[in-house]
Parts: C-alpha cells; sequence; structure tokens
C-alpha cells in the first residue's frame, strides 16, 4: 500500500451543511470517498491510501484539477483505492461533494 | 478496465436493482426514507486489523453496514454486508458488527432484525477469525430468536451467501431470496477444484443457477419467499416476513428435522434440480430458469415447499 | 489419540459408543453418576446431508427422553464438498445439528466439543464450534483452510505464508492459533487420565453465554471483536 497526503488552499467553501458523506467501495478499478466536514473554509485534504505504488503525479493531477472545479473548501477526503482509474476517481470526488452540499 | 457507472443517487427503489446496488444504497432504500441511524459508521474507521499484513486495502467499515431505521413505522435492526469488498466475506471486525448487533436485538427482545447478506464466506486472510464470528453469528441468531426477535435474511447480491454465510441464513426464522440469490455452503469454484469438472463444472452458469440459485431455493423451501431483483420487491418481502409468527424451540428444531428428512427420502436420488422440479409435480421443469419472477411466485405457490414453522 | 482410547479413557466405567462409517452416536457412563450423550465425526470423515440429519436427530431424540451433558468428538474432514449435498440444501442441514446443539445447550444439557483430530470450514461451525466449550487434545490440527488453498486465493507462496503466520496467527491452521482466538477453551493433557479433566470441566461448567470473543481479547488472538461487538450492542440498546 501507498499513502499520498494532498493538502490545498481553496477559492471557497464547499456548498451544503452535510457533515459527512461516502461514496463507492474498495475493489478492484474502484475505490472509497469518505467526506468529512471538519476543516476551516478555505483549505482541503485529500487522503489516499492505494494499492498502485507510483502513481503520485497522476493523483496530484487528478486533486488539483478536482479541487480547481469544484473548490470544496472545509472539506477532508480520505480514499481507499483498489487501483481505480484517474476518470473513476474523479467521478467518485465529484459524486462525493455532490452529497455535501445537500442541506441536512 | 471500465469506468463504474454512475448510478443516480436518487433512483427510486422500484426501478433499482438489488443485484447491482451497494450495501449502503439497498439500506437506504429499503427502509422508510430517512430513517437509517448508523452504528459504528465509515468515519469511526473501525477498519480490518489483519488486512495490512497482506498489504491489502481496507474499507472504512469493513465490508459490513448496521444500524437501526424504520420499516413500515416499526424498528428495525439492519445488517447490509458489501458483496464487492473482499467478497463480502467475514472477517474479525465485520462479523463483531453483526454479532453485536444480534446480542442487542436479543437483550431488547422486540426489535427485527434484517440481514442482507452478500458474502463468500469466511475472508481467507483473517481465516479463524473469520470462522469464529460466524460460529458466534449463530448463536446470537440462535439467541435473539430464543428471546422473541425475527430475524429475516434477504438474499440476492453479487457474491450469494456462500460458505458460513449459507449456515447464517439458515439459522434465520425466514428468508426472502432474489433468482440471482445464490445459497450453498460450496462454492461452484471450490467443488471444482476439490472434486473435479465431472463433478461439478462451475463455468456452467445454467447449473449453478439451477443448484444454488434462488428459483430452486424456494422450491425446496429453503427460503419462504421469492422476490423479483428491485429493492421495492425485498422491502415488500420484508415486510411481509416480519408480519408472520416466529419463535424458536424444540418443536420448530422436530418439525425442521422432518422437513430436512422428508427431503432427503422424496429428493434424495434426484442427480440434478430438474428432478427435483419433476419430481414435485411441475409438468415443464426445464421451462422454470426461464420464467419471469411473476409467473414463477404462481408456480412456486402450487408446487413449492414451504417451511414456514419448520426453521 | 485413536478415538477408541479416547473414549477408554473418557469413560473408564463403560460406553456404548459406536462409530458407524465415521458417524460416532452413543453414551457414556460418567464417574460423578449419569451419562453423557455422545455424538461426533470420526477418521476424517466429510460432513454431509445424511449424516448432518443422523446426528441431529439423535441430539433431538436426546433433548427430549435424555439428560446429562453432550460431548461431540470431532476428526472430520470439511463440509462434503459435492453436487448432491448443495443441491439438498447442504447449508440448512449443517445448520440445524448446529441448532439442536445450541439449543441443547441453552436447555440444560451442557455441549462440550472435543477436537481431536482434524475439522474444516462448514463441518466445524455445525459441530464443535457449535458447542459451549471447545476442549482441542494435542495433535489435533483444525485449519478453516489449508495453506495451499489459501496460497491460491491471496497469491501468495507458501513459505509467504507460512512466514507471515508466524507474527499473525489469525489465518493460520492448527489448535494453538484457533485458541488464542478463543475458539478452543482448552487444550487438555494426553497424558493425564481424559476422565479426570472431563470432571474437572463438568464440575466448573461455565454458564451458557458466549464469550468466546473475550476470550481471544484476552488470548492476543483477536484484538477488536469484543469491543466492536460490545459497542454495536450498546448502540442499538439505545434505539429501545
Amino acid at each position: 500500500m501507498e499513502d499520498l497526503s494532498l493538502r490545498h488552499a481553496t477559492r471557497e467553501p464547499a456548498g451544503g451543511t452535510e457533515a459527512i458523506a461516502i461514496v463507492g467501495v474498495v475493489a478492484s478499478g474502484n475505490l472509497e470517498v469518505l467526506v468529512e466536514r471538519v476543516l476551516t473554509d478555505r483549505e482541503c485534504l485529500v487522503e489516499i491510501r492505494t494499492t498502485a505504488h507510483g502513481f503520485d503525479d497522476v493523483w496530484t493531477a487528478v486533486v488539483a484539477d478536482f479541487v480547481e472545479r469544484y473548490s470544496p473548501g472545509g472539506l477532508k477526503f480520505s480514499i481507499n483505492d483498489g487501483g481505480a482509474r484517474p476518470d473513476t476517481v474523479s467521478l467518485r470526488l465529484a459524486q462525493a461533494v455532490r452529497l455535501m452540499e445537500r442541506a441536512r | 478496465m471500465s469506468t463504474t457507472p454512475l448510478q443516480p443517487l436518487t433512483a427510486p427503489a422500484t426501478v433499482t436493482s438489488w443485484y447491482e446496488a451497494s450495501a449502503r444504497t439497498r439500506t437506504r432504500l429499503l427502509l422508510d426514507p430517512g430513517s437509517f441511524v448508523e452504528f459504528i459508521g465509515p468515519e469511526k474507521r473501525e477498519v480490518s486489523p489483519h488486512l495490512k499484513v497482506f498489504d491489502l486495502p481496507e474499507q472504512f467499515d469493513d465490508g459490513i453496514v448496521v444500524g437501526c431505521g424504520s420499516l413500515g413505522g416499526a424498528k428495525v435492526l439492519i445488517a447490509a454486508q458489501e458483496g464487492r469488498f473482499m467478497g463480502g466475506a467475514f472477517g474479525e471486525v465485520h462479523g463483531a458488527k453483526l454479532t453485536g448487533l444480534l446480542r442487542g436485538a436479543r437483550d431488547i427482545g422486540s426489535m427485527p432484525v434484517l440481514i442482507l447478506f452478500d458474502t463468500g464466506g469466511v475472508r481467507l486472510q483473517e481465516a479463524n477469525a473469520g470462522e469464529l464470528a460466524i460460529a458466534e453469528i449463530m448463536r446470537a441468531v440462535i439467541e435473539a430468536r430464543c428471546a422473541g426477535v425475527k430475524v429475516v435474511g434477504l438474499i440476492g447480491g453479487r457474491s450469494g451467501c456462500y460458505g458460513g454465510g449459507g449456515l447464517i441464513a439458515a439459522c434465520c426464522s425466514s428468508l426472502a431470496v432474489s433468482e440471482q440469490g445464490r445459497i450453498a455452503v460450496s462454492g461452484p469454484e471450490v467443488i471444482e477444484t476439490n472434486r473435479g469438472t465431472e463433478e461439478f463444472d462451475s463455468r456452467d452458469r445454467a447449473l449453478v443457477w439451477r443448484t444454488m440459485g434462488g428459483k430452486h431455493r424456494r422450491l425446496l423451501g429453503a427460503a419462504d419467499a421469492f422476490v423479483d431483483d428491485t429493492v421495492q420487491a425485498f422491502r415488500d418481502a420484508a415486510l411481509a416476513l416480519l408480519g408472520e409468527a416466529g419463535g424458536f424451540g424444540l418443536e420448530i428444531l422436530t418439525k425442521e428435522q422432518a422437513r430436512l428428512e422428508a427431503r432427503l427420502r422424496d429428493f434424495g436420488t434426484c442427480a440434478d434440480a430438474l428432478d427435483i422440479w419433476s419430481a414435485m409435480g411441475i409438468s415443464h421443469a426445464d421451462a422454470v430458469s426461464s420464467l419471469p419472477a411473476d409467473e414463477f411466485i404462481t408456480l412456486a405457490d402450487a408446487f413449492g415447499r414451504i417451511s414456514h414453522d419448520a426453521r | 489419540m485413536m478415538l477408541d482410547d479416547i473414549l477408554a479413557s473418557l469413560f473408564p466405567a463403560g460406553h456404548d459408543v459406536q462409530n458407524a462409517d465415521g458417524v460416532v452416536l452413543g453414551s457414556g457412563a460418567l464417574r460423578a453418576g449419569g451419562r453423557a450423550l455422545v455424538v461426533g465425526i470420526a477418521d476424517r470423515t466429510p460432513l454431509g446431508v445424511d449424516d448432518a440429519i443422523r446426528l441431529a436427530a439423535h441430539v433431538l431424540q436426546s433433548i427430549t427422553t435424555g439428560n446429562g451433558p453432550i460431548l461431540i468428538v470431532v476428526d472430520s474432514d470439511s463440509q462434503r464438498m459435492s453436487k448432491r449435498d448443495e443441491l439438498l440444501g447442504l447449508n440448512e442441514f449443517l445448520a440445524h445439528l448446529g441448532k439442536c446443539l445450541i439449543h441443547a445447550d441453552r436447555h440444560g444439557r451442557p455441549t462440550i466439543g472435543l477436537l481431536y483430530g482434524h475439522s474444516a470450514a462448514g463441518a466445524f461451525l455445525a459441530t464443535a464450534l457449535a458447542t459451549r466449550v471447545l476442549v482441542g487434545l494435542p495433535g489435533a490440527t483444525p485449519a478453516v483452510m489449508d495453506l495451499p488453498s489459501m496460497s491460491k486465493v491471496t497469491k501468495l507462496s507458501v513459505e509467504v505464508l507460512e512466514e507471515k503466520a508466524k507474527s499473525t496467527p489469525v489465518f493460520a491452521p492448527g489448535l494453538a492459533n484457533l485458541a488464542q482466538t478463543g475458539a478452543v477453551h482448552a487444550i487438555w493433557d494426553a497424558a493425564v487420565p481424559l476422565v479426570d479433566q472431563l470432571e474437572a470441566l463438568l464440575q466448573a461448567i461455565p454458564d451458557s453465554d458466549d464469550r468466546r470473543d473475550l476470550l481471544g481479547k484476552k488470548r492476543g488472538g483477536r484484538s477488536k471483536a469484543y469491543e466492536i461487538a460490545e459497542r454495536v450492542r450498546g448502540l442499538a440498546l439505545q434505539m429501545r
């Protein structure tokens, strides 16, 4: 397993008021994303634990793109990855943010 | 590897396939909307302490969702296995969550338990803990039933209900199964590996379905209700089964003994499920596998064995 | 130890236990008076539908007509792996046997498993693991799954698995590893007459509550099971 931790400053806080959400499952080519609203409004943290070694650059690019598009301020993302492709990762991150945007 | 399709997060239970849905989606859509409260949710990160030894990824809920919700306005305890994570297999934490839920139900004495099975059996990387967890769960199911708790199993997931999962299922008060819901102890590949393709050809999917699938289990009386592959159908079946009489004791065990002895006497020499179905009086046994759910349910009601009060 | 020697050592005052093609049925005279029902599987026989229902019938009959403890002696293979067994619903037959044993145990007939040989998977669950107290005899070789099969599934070599087994007993076969998880309560001494050990156990038999998870925690074989189960139980009780 390989651990990565990516921290970003964000333009604005994430929408909605949901405190926690989870999407996906840990399986081959899939991943789970746990999101928690536990950070300050202008920061975002993505912690990744993956079975695929040596893909730091890909993760860095995918997460940077995600943060740029969604500005998920205040959210901490914890990922357990079973070797998902970058498009699947982007999809799950987007799903996770959408779930957090719901009002409680 | 293809991209996982994005299932709409708000699809209703009527059009959501039980087989395709995740444990969390099944739980959410099975229960009354918004009623589910999870125990030791993923944010608690109570992961398996053993998978890292094998350099394997963990899942935050260890592949099982447990909690409380309401079904038709009445409170129920619920456990749902995630069949895609490690094949839904029982590990130490995964098993302990179900054990604790059943012991809670036993102590409460009146709140029923729904178990949404989706499992290949014991998780081999923690085999001793998984096997023992299954033994503890079997005992906890019986203790809950002795305390007057109904324990209803729902089976129709991609990993089926194999190994010790099959034994736990057979300890439940009643079971609802869909066609995809295979129930067995030894899986097709395990039989083939140990005994050869002459004994069981695991690649013959039709053979697998008719030997272990939901239709055969319903006809045999191994499951109480057959349902279509939608979350709504499982919800309706769960409500109906919870409405039936429960209980556990010597009388039920004696009836189960008679029921299983009769099965051996009546079908013990049958070589195939088709022979069993014919022996039940079904005239076109070869057509059973292709019957749509509603037609099959009518057939099963006419010819299938009943295990009610004898399990 | 061989079954005949075990039975002779358990019941010096006599027994009528028979081994018919691996199915063990009968009873033995206890030193403290009364008799113990004896059921079991011998000769590493796989447990299929036919034998499971015979054993269950014996236990059920004893519940209605007998008294005293129930001893389950086990040297079995895994469950019988066949098309016929699965076709007929092996899971129900194995669970039925387990249910009969658990019911008996909870109704004044304490069950004691005596694992003296092999056992695995479904056969293990339906017999030895469905008892109140499971005792192992030295030389017993239980295995949820053997290392070669495990090697196939995990894609790790047997050598690697053997190495891992030294530090992580939670997956490796063997009596000591199972004892550490709490599955086996005690390992008896083959040099001491079994009757002495049986009588000592019967005199101090624990109640029928399942405390195997607590045992596994104390022995360090299962660090999380007890605590997780207790937490979930507590949370469920709050929903009352």
